[in-house]
């Protein structure tokens, strides 16, 4: 694949070692300025584009979370009306699911996948360009919904029928159709990343040798497959109902509001171990590069994410406990969604007894990924109770939901990707990231992460549903330190982007194996990345130790 | 209520330990029925599973972070596999969940309990109140959050039950099986009354139940908790537990209140008197989308102050009460409202803010279009 | 040997990426079979309380003289349709296995035509799977003209597998508007004024 670029010499991939500083002068032909990058076929520029474009919406989404922590500062209206909240809200969660976390996690997919399985692009490298270019487009649509009569959607990120289609504002139909783009792009990189791994690898790299991000992404890749068209489906149906009379979700016309939950939720679940499969992949290859051993139970992860994903098929009900199920269904759905404690639990264990007899430093990398085992497993315990189906009638639709998936979002998945970024900016630019800084922006994230989502499990216990925009006055405590909290970790994403930016323009140099743990074919071509590695397959050799 | 085994004896210390370190207002409330104690107990339960797990794997971690530093010249073994240990941490899992199933699915039969229940009350989710109807008693009122709007835009000090307090609470008997069905007229709401541990979704065109049997008087308030539109937060419940004589007592009572409204069908009303009956009503039921002024907030609720469509047309103002309009969040009041609320709301709109058409719509020529021969 | 690798590396992509595609397609459709799939699972398991919607027959078994269910109904409006529905009994006592016929009452209280259907559900929704209607308006639109009044009956059994611990059955009947139905697509927009 990949024939349009000109062959390349090839002496210096393999045994580029450190000071490996080659830059490249040979992809200045062709395009130039923003040309050059509206019609790249080249997965790091790619990769690079989603990885802009999710921070952005990462902002963007950020800025929203913001409205509503100021909201939600104390009680009573002050700042905004309830229907705008309730934008906020929708949008906020619509754009971190769909517009940063998912992007984020393709961005890392097209720049490390070929670097880790040593291909010299995608396998698909024009689709790859349409399926980002697909992005901004559709979010462009979303966010233009804001400043459309009647507002943006206003049904919470699961839009629920027959709010979201009698009783939803004329909007909607944007709001489908920017969904469906978002889709597409997805089912696209999904492709793309499942032919690139099954059929890029280096000579002598079998599936079992694989580093577990391309495990875990190949493995979410076919889950994108397996539901991004159930959700085309639903928004399909919905348009139906809203613009051609149809009755799917609609009881006048014989149709069923629950139909439309389960459908959602068949989508949606598998759909949040798809923000999270990768993250469990990044933190397993940076456990072991931080601890100077091996992952632990390498085959076991490996397992253990697979079980995830087919088990995430059958635990979608456990979403709507409330909903008025018959007791035979609340006890499957009960009994399944406890059992992903159990591979869940698998991977936990395996990380920490990586660490154990391990020789530990403390990068910036590996205090994001850290904290991930950790605040993921508060967040998977709140899982676990959240599954005891008599339990989540007291639960369900509170901020106890809210701090538990929060907790799996925020610092998991979010984490994963930053501890990701830390990771593979020296690969990335050529320079390490400062190190103060990346230490100030750690720790000022986790402190605030913890003082925004922890006090929500009170809150929720204490009975505050979630989506309202004023409460009564027994919670206003808790909120405030909530939105002291956010506030906190949103001002400290600043910080972020600065060490990105003066990561981007200097620092430290990097040599090729930039971590000295690091044992992944990335760390064999030179830092930074020049645009073409691996155009000659590299020798694998598998279990280098 | 049988007493069940493995709920005994050291779960149940779980639960009054937490009831010291996690003070009311932290926590789940352990409620007013059997079912909340239940519930309770098991959220106890595995909250402290959660709590040991969570010390023992934070602990092997945080060991290992100290322990095996490069700084402290830890050198790395090279071991990545055991499969026995492997196994044992699958299946340790496993057991616990089972031990933590066995509770939880016996507490969830009990709340699928379908037995005969002493009272049958419908509620049902109105953009944004709940309707209370007592089935076969002929007793029906909606139920509208209390709190005043100044006392939300900050203009007024806020209560002690903010947003928590309704007009006509749930009144219902202690120690009763009541059961509680629910249904929706636009969206899908969710009746919680955490005191109670029910919470239920409230589906249009379809009906869910569940059922409570409290144990002690009192006042318990709750929350619609399912997103239904701009009000969300703004429908509250609240459930009123007397002792079984003083319930039929207001039972009676409210038969007969409802019978003397109905008297005051057939008299012939004051432009006054409707206006100030009209005022209360309209506060109450409309103002939460028409505005106090009314004032609206187009295009989802239009404007009534100056609106010249119904005020040139009494006939079409009434159908729209009285019917509702298909397709919008307006209901139909014909069974939500009695003849003399609906014509005092209607004449209060007549005549409020600025619209001055004198009309006074007699609850007589309301109450005969509503039984329309 | 770089050409070979080429060459059957196009080969896989284009295996992998044909094999992909028609996963999608079967996705996409299963998405839509998901509907029709879901009524039968709701029928067969009765999720949901959804009643059949044509008439069953009726299962001949002897009445279970030892057992009493209570058998609940309730009628509701919908905005927008000017209507009454009325059952003439609020509730029968009725012995699994035995059939049984109850009267309802629509009444057009508007000045236009107008049709309508009366959408059933059940509670418990166990008990959904044991209700067979025999007879039911329910199973087409009524269309009345103003002031117009229509009786009709229900008849239903309550089958003798009935669980026994459900002891009381409520049906719901929700009056829903079939004509004219205003586009939903246009939202809350109500045009002009309406209170």
């Amino acid at each position: 694949m990949a024939s349009h670029l000109p062959p390349r010499p090839t002496a210096q991939q393999n045994q580029a070692d450190a000071g490996g500083m080659a830059v490249d002068e040979h992809h200045h032909y062709g395009p130039r300025g923003l040309k050059r990058w509206l019609l790249t076929t080249n997965h790091k520029e790619i990769g690079t584009l989603y990885l802009i474009f999710s921070l952005t919406m990462f902002f963007i989404g950020g800025i929203f979370a913001m409205v509503v922590r100021a909201e939600l500062f104390q009680p009573g209206l002050q700042l905004v009306e309830p229907e705008f909240f309730n934008q906020m809200t929708t949008m906020h969660g619509l754009i971190m699911v769909f517009g940063a976390v998912m992007p984020a996690f393709v961005g890392l997919a097209n720049w490390m996948v070929p670097l880790q399985i040593g291909a010299p692009d995608m396998a698909l490298p024009r689709l790859n360009n349409f399926s980002f270019w697909l992005l901004p487009v559709a979010f462009a649509l979303l966010l233009s919904t804001l400043v459309m009569p009647g507002g943006a959607p206003n049904f919470g990120w699961t839009f629920y029928a027959p709010l979201s289609t009698t009783y939803a504002p004329p909007s909607t139909t944007f709001f489908i159709f920017s969904l469906h783009l978002a889709g597409i792009s997805s089912i696209l990189g999904a492709i793309n990343i499942i032919a690139t791994i099954l059929n890029l690898r280096a000579p002598g790299m079998r599936m079992m040798d694989m580093p577990l991000f391309v495990w875990t992404w190949l493995i979410t890749a076919f889950l994108l497959i397996a539901v991004m068209p159930v959700l085309a489906g639903v928004i399909t149906m919905m348009l139906l109902d809203i613009n051609f009379g149809t009755s799917f979700f609609n009881a006048a016309g014989g149709g069923d509001p629950v139909l439309f939950q389960h459908l959602f939720w068949f989508f949606g679940h598998p759909e949040v171990y798809i923000m999270i499969l990768p993250a469990f992949g990044i933190v397993s290859v940076i456990i072991p590069t931080f601890a100077r051993k091996r992952l632990f139970g390498y085959a076991s992860m490996v397992y253990a994410t697979a079980s995830i994903a087919i088990l995430s098929f059958l635990v979608w009900a456990h979403h709507m406990f409330v909903v008025g199920l018959p007791l035979v269904a609340e006890l499957f759905f009960m009994y399944s969604t406890m059992l992903i404690a159990v591979p869940t639990g698998v991977k936990v264990f395996n990380w920490i007894t990586t660490l154990f007899r391990g020789s530990l430093t403390f990068e910036p990398p590996m205090l994001f990924a850290l904290a991930f085992v950790v605040l993921f497993t508060i967040g998977g315990f709140s899982g676990l109770m959240l599954a005891i189906s008599p339990a989540d009638f007291q639960y369900h639709d509170t901020y106890f939901v809210v701090a538990h998936f929060h907790y799996v979002l925020v610092p998991g998945a979010v984490f994963a990707i930053m501890a990701a970024v830390y990771y593979w900016l020296p690969k990335w630019t050529g320079h390490y990231p400062h190190t103060r800084l990346s230490q100030w922006h750690f720790w000022l994230s986790v402190i605030g992460v913890n003082l925004t989502f922890f006090p929500m499990h009170f809150a929720g216990l204490a009975g505050m549903p979630r989506r309202i925009p004023d409460y009564a006055l027994q919670f206003a405590d808790f909120n405030m330190v909530t939105s002291i909290g956010a506030f906190i970790f949103g001002a400290s994403q600043l910080l972020f982007v600065v060490v990105v930016v003066l990561c981007v323009r200097g620092g430290e140099k990097a040599p090729a194996k930039a971590w000295d743990g690091a044992e992944d074919l990335e760390w064999t071509v030179p830092s930074p990345a020049p645009l073409h590695t691996f155009e000659t397959p590299p020798h694998f050799e598998p279990h280098r130790h | 209520m049988r007493k069940r085994i493995v709920r005994t004896a050291g779960l149940v210390a779980c639960s009054g330990l937490s009831g010291s370190v996690l003070a009311n207002g932290w926590n789940m409330p352990v409620g007013v029925t059997d079912v909340s104690r239940e519930i309770h107990s098991l959220h106890m339960i595995i909250f402290w599973i959660c709590v040991v797990i969570g010390i023992v794997v934070f602990g092997a971690m945080f060991y290992s972070l100290f322990r095996y530093r490069r700084s402290r010249g830890a050198k790395a073994a090279n071991f990545h596999e055991h499969t026995t240990v492997e196994v044992i941490w699958t299946l340790i899992p496993i057991l616990i969940l089972v031990a933590m199933a066995i509770p939880a699915t016996a507490t969830l039969k009990t709340m699928y309990d379908a037995s005969e229940a002493d009272l049958d009350v419908m509620i049902t989710g109105q953009q944004w109140r709940w309707r209370y109807s007592y089935l076969g008693e002929e007793v029906a009122f909606t139920s509208n959050m209390a709190t005043s709007r100044s006392q939300v835009s900050g203009e007024s000090a806020k209560g002690e039950n903010y947003l928590l307090e309704v007009d006509e609470p749930l009144v219902l008997p202690v120690d009763r099986k009541v059961r509680l069905l629910m249904t929706s007229d636009d969206v899908i709401h969710s009746w919680w009354v955490p005191d109670l541990a029910v919470k239920q979704d409230a589906v249009p065109g379809f009906v869910n139940e569940n059922w409570v049997r409290i144990n002690e008087p009192g006042i318990y308030r709750g929350q619609c908790a399912e997103l239904c539109g701009r009000d969300h937060a703004f429908m509250p419940v609240v459930v009123e537990a007397v002792e079984p004589e003083r319930f039929d007592a207001w039972l009676a009572e409210r038969k007969e209140a409802a019978a003397q409204e109905a008297l005051g069908v057939d008299r012939e009303w004051e432009l006054d008197e409707l206006m100030e009956r009209g005022e209360q009503v309209y506060s109450s039921i409309c103002a939460s989308c028409h505005q106090p002024d009314g004032s609206g907030s187009p295009p989802a609720f239009p404007a009534l102050a100056g609106n010249q469509a119904i005020l040139d047309d009494p006939d079409y103002h009434i159908d729209t009460v009285v019917n509702g309009v298909s397709g919008t969040a307006m209901p139909a009041f014909r069974s939500t409202l009695n003849p003399v609320e609906l014509a005092a709301v209607i004449t209060y709109e007549r005549n409020a803010w600025g619209n001055e058409t004198g009309d006074a719509i007699q609850p007589a020529d309301i109450a005969e279009l509503l039984d329309d021969e | 040997m770089t050409e070979q690798r080429t060459d059957d590396t196009r080969k896989g992509v284009r295996r992998t990426v044909a094999r992909t595609l028609v996963a999608l397609a079967g996705m996409f459709v299963f998405a839509f079979a998901l509907v029709p799939l879901y009524d039968v699972f709701c029928q067969v398991t009765g999720l949901n309380g959804k009643t059949s919607n044509q008439a069953e027959a009726l299962v001949h078994e002897d009445a279970d003289e030892g057992r009493m269910v209570t058998m609940q109904f309730i009628t509701r409006g919908s905005p927008g349709l000017p209507w009454a529905l009325e059952a003439h009994t609020r509730q029968v006592r009725v012995h699994p296995g035995q059939s049984s016929e109850v009267e309802f009452t629509f009444e057009n209280l508007g000045d236009e035509i107008s049709v309508a259907r009366a959408v059933p559900s059940v509670t418990p929704s166990e008990a959904s799977l044991h209700l067979r209607k025999l007879a039911c308006f329910c199973f087409q639109n009524q269309r009345l003209a103003p002031g117009e009044r229509f009786e009709a009956p229900l008849v239903f059994q309550l089958t003798r597998d009935l669980p026994d611990d459900i002891q009381t059955v409520t049906l719901v009947y929700t009056l829903y508007r079939q004509d004219a139905a205003p586009s939903p697509g246009s939202g809350k927009q109500v045009q002009g004024g309406d209170a």
